[in-house]
């Protein structure tokens, strides 16, 4: 059985935010039905990437609502509401993302989805929560990654701002909203009784970077130096970083730095014996490892470093990655089907439950696909 | 109340992506003890950033593990194999991410610990997997971003293969390895029965990454090309990315570009009438947008953009953030003291439980703190 089987989860929520959380809770076993406007349904149905239409709509909605069902509801409408309501007052979880406000005008606030199921377990995601100057400001993603100090950390010294070139806000508050609203479901299990859960994208950014801005109180306020070179870790010393060699890339995560000069046969690197220059001499070592890797291979390289247990690796990309038998082992992708039979590949949960991987064979639902199965199951 | 008071939890775990979920575990309310070797504890204690070290054990140690007790033990002594034994039967999760092999050494694998409590979520960690050519690996933040394809996705297209400048595959692990514990307790609740979760570094970098993998299965198999300059997502057409100002540096989200060019009267950009030009021109057009946006401040341009609804923001430095009222209404930071009375200005959880933030003041244990307190509770030799 699959943990979160039985369990009725209405999601109100679009773009990536609570849509990724919700995909969790559907891999999880958990039964979503996706409550989406008409004619144009969630936004994220029509925000192409790379311009990669799939079976007429975005690649990334066909991502990450694969395993849902599709109600097409209009909320401002007294029976689509009414219906909206009777749904919500048989779920064990809802989820939104709409901005401050908007909740309680549409009637689905927290109190108000109380009213009808005393013990609904409530999650919803916000950009910078409920108060303060930036609470009407856009949630998304770019944004939130501009403002959350986190595009001073990739890249090196001489680069503007680096952000993380994927949709972590959006990702990481899914995640978290998801761990919140499990932990609502255990207790609910306990004891029968909901929760409101509430995260927001700033906050989850902030616990991303939990570690360096404690350090950033700790240590005065010092700004964040990223190193002149091979920058990985603005806040780790020497070799941490992504090498060039003569036919790709190594990255070397921790080791000492005389160790390296001898296995290397780089005699440069042995005047730093003390710890802490791996640190203060960072921007040197590195400059040091940079220009002596660059004369031999990757492959050369791993094969002296790896028998010694440094920590380093190649430095693959997709296609690469795809053919080498330690992807291949984990069986991570798998192929979905719609209700018109069009097939797509994408990758299963990351999760393992009791030595099995989960995988599920129903792709993304087309706007309101499951409207006349719910009208007859709920209504 | 908080949803997971009366849960134990016992860490094995070391490092980061393991303790990470255990701290999210503790504000939950769970109780989590660490189960450390004893004098050095685990590995965590002396890895550093910026060398900065608090009552003997690295800060960032102290971020990621407070709230937590510390038991020491010897997994290799039997006397005290035998009484993490007597734990592990009254505890409700246990967590490790040693490779894979070491806990059956031991004796405490899943088939052994399912045998003396069968209803224990029992959720381990590895690099890649439990089986495979990379089992051996370490199972390290850097290199998973490495192998994993996610080095090709952030900085400019002539830059190197490029890090996410923090440890984003142990704590993205962290947040699967949580989500996977606590389903394994509502189905507990369910039907009384435990459950083995396993997530990797690995698996959990390729679902980060699911968005844009999916994209490029289904394609023609064009791998992520980053924009030439002011890259913000390979995969997003102009005006996304980072533009420099006359005073320092502002984000453009996704958005039309025809009404930007509107509203920034800035007429090249209407030659872009077709939308799919966004994305094919957008070295170009963002090429435009970067010398356009240099004439003024930041400030200028925001209040501008902003006042039409266009999705922009100002790049801010940790102090320019920390210093924002924005920031400090959130009461996103905390402070703990530690044994020594030292304190650690720190972060607090960002899940919010029934509109109440989750605070605790507890900092992290020392090695063992807790090990004479925890050996009477247990009944303990």
């Amino acid at each position: 059985m699959k943990p979160l089987q039985d369990l009725l989860i209405i999601d109100l929520s679009q773009y990536l935010s609570g849509p990724c959380c919700t995909l969790k809770l559907a891999d999880l076993g958990a039964r979503v039905i996706k409550v989406e406007k008409p004619e144009t349904g969630d936004s994220c149905r029509s925000m192409y990437i790379s311009n990669v239409n799939m079976n007429g709509e975005s690649s990334i909605f066909r991502a990450i609502n694969r395993n849902k069902e599709s109600f097409c509801a209009n909320l401002k409408n007294d029976l689509d509401k009414k219906k909206v309501l009777q749904l919500i007052s048989k779920a064990d979880v809802l989820v939104h993302n709409f901005r401050p406000g908007v909740i309680q005008r549409l009637g689905l606030d927290y109190d108000t989805v109380k009213s009808i199921n005393p013990n609904i377990v409530y999650g919803e995601i916000s950009g910078y929560g409920t108060e303060g100057p930036w609470k009407k400001k856009p949630g998304q993603d770019l944004l939130i990654q501009a403002i959350s100090g986190v595009t001073t950390l990739s890249g090196n010294a001489n680069k503007g701002p680096v952000p993380l070139g994927l949709a972590m806000a959006d990702m990481l508050s899914g995640g978290h909203l998801a761990q919140g609203i499990l932990a609502g479901l255990v207790q609910k299990g306990k004891t029968g009784k909901g929760c409101k859960v509430s995260v927001n994208m700033l906050e989850s950014m902030l616990d991303l970077q939990f570690e360096t801005v404690t350090t950033f109180y700790h240590d005065g306020g010092q700004p964040t130096q990223r190193t002149e070179s091979n920058n990985a870790h603005a806040y780790l010393g020497a070799p941490y970083g992504i090498y060039e060699t003569s036919n790709g890339f190594l990255s070397l995560a921790m080791g000492a730095i005389p160790k390296l000069g001898e296995l290397l046969d780089c005699p440069e690197l042995l005047v730093y014996q003390e710890f802490n220059s791996w640190y203060d001499q960072r921007d040197k070592i590195k400059q040091t490892l940079a220009n002596h890797l660059k004369t031999n291979t990757t492959e050369h390289w791993l094969s002296i470093l790896e028998p010694a247990d440094i920590w380093c690796s190649d430095v693959m990309n997709w296609e690469r990655l795809f053919e080498h038998d330690g992807f291949k082992v984990l069986d991570m992708l798998q192929t979905v089907e719609m209700s018109d039979n069009y097939q797509y590949q994408t990758t299963r949960c990351p999760i393992k439950i009791d030595g099995k991987v989960i995988k599920n064979k129903k792709g993304s639902p087309f706007l309101g696909e499951n409207n006349e199965s719910i009208n007859s199951e709920f209504f | 109340m908080l949803p997971l008071e009366g849960i134990l939890v016992l860490e094995f775990c070391q490092f980061m992506a393991g303790p990470s979920a255990g701290l999210k575990l503790a504000d939950l309310g769970a109780r989590v003890i660490k189960i450390e070797r004893p004098i050095h504890g685990e590995g965590g204690r002396q890895i550093a950033i910026k060398n900065l070290f608090v009552d003997n054990s690295s800060l960032v140690f102290h971020t990621v593990n407070r709230n937590k007790e510390s038991y020491a033990a010897n997994l290799k002594d039997p006397e005290d194999l035998e009484n993490v034994k007597k734990l592990i039967a009254q505890a409700d999760v246990m967590t490790h991410n040693f490779r894979p092999g070491v806990m059956e050494k031991i004796g405490l694998d899943y088939t052994t610990v399912k045998a003396i409590n069968p209803a224990l979520i029992y959720a381990s960690v590895t690099g890649y997997g439990t089986e495979g050519p990379w089992v051996k690996k370490p199972g390290q933040d850097l290199l998973a971003q490495s192998v994993s394809g996610l080095t090709y996705l952030t900085g400019d297209r002539n830059d190197t293969p490029t890090a996410m400048g923090l440890a984003v595959a142990d704590i993205y692990c962290g947040t699967h390895l949580t989500q996977g514990i606590l389903a394994g307790l509502v189905r507990r609740n369910k039907t009384g029965k435990g459950a083995l979760i396993e997530v990797s570094l690995l698996e959990s970098m390729l679902d980060f990454q699911f968005e844009v993998i999916t994209t490029y299965l289904n394609e023609p198999k064009a791998l992520p090309e980053r924009t030439k300059e002011g890259n913000a997502h390979a995969y997003l057409s102009a005006p996304y990315g980072v533009y420099p100002t006359a005073d320092g540096h502002i984000v453009l989200a996704m958005g039309s570009l025809i009404k930007l060019g509107e509203v920034l009267e800035c007429e090249q950009l209407l030659q872009y009438q077709d939308p799919d030009l966004w994305f094919e021109n957008r070295d170009e057009i963002m090429l435009i947008l970067k010398h356009f946006f240099a004439s003024h401040s930041s400030e200028h341009w925001i209040k501008k953009m902003e006042a039409e609804d266009i999705w922009c923001a100002e790049v801010l430095d940790y102090k320019n953030l920390l210093e924002h009222e924005g920031y400090k209404v959130l009461s996103f930071d905390q402070v703990v003291t530690l044994t020594n009375g030292e304190k650690v200005h720190t972060t607090r959880s960002p899940i919010q439980i029934n509109d109440q933030k989750l605070f605790s003041k507890t900092a992290a244990p020392r090695v063992g703190e807790h090990t004479e307190q925890i050996s009477k509770e247990f009944n303990l030799m």
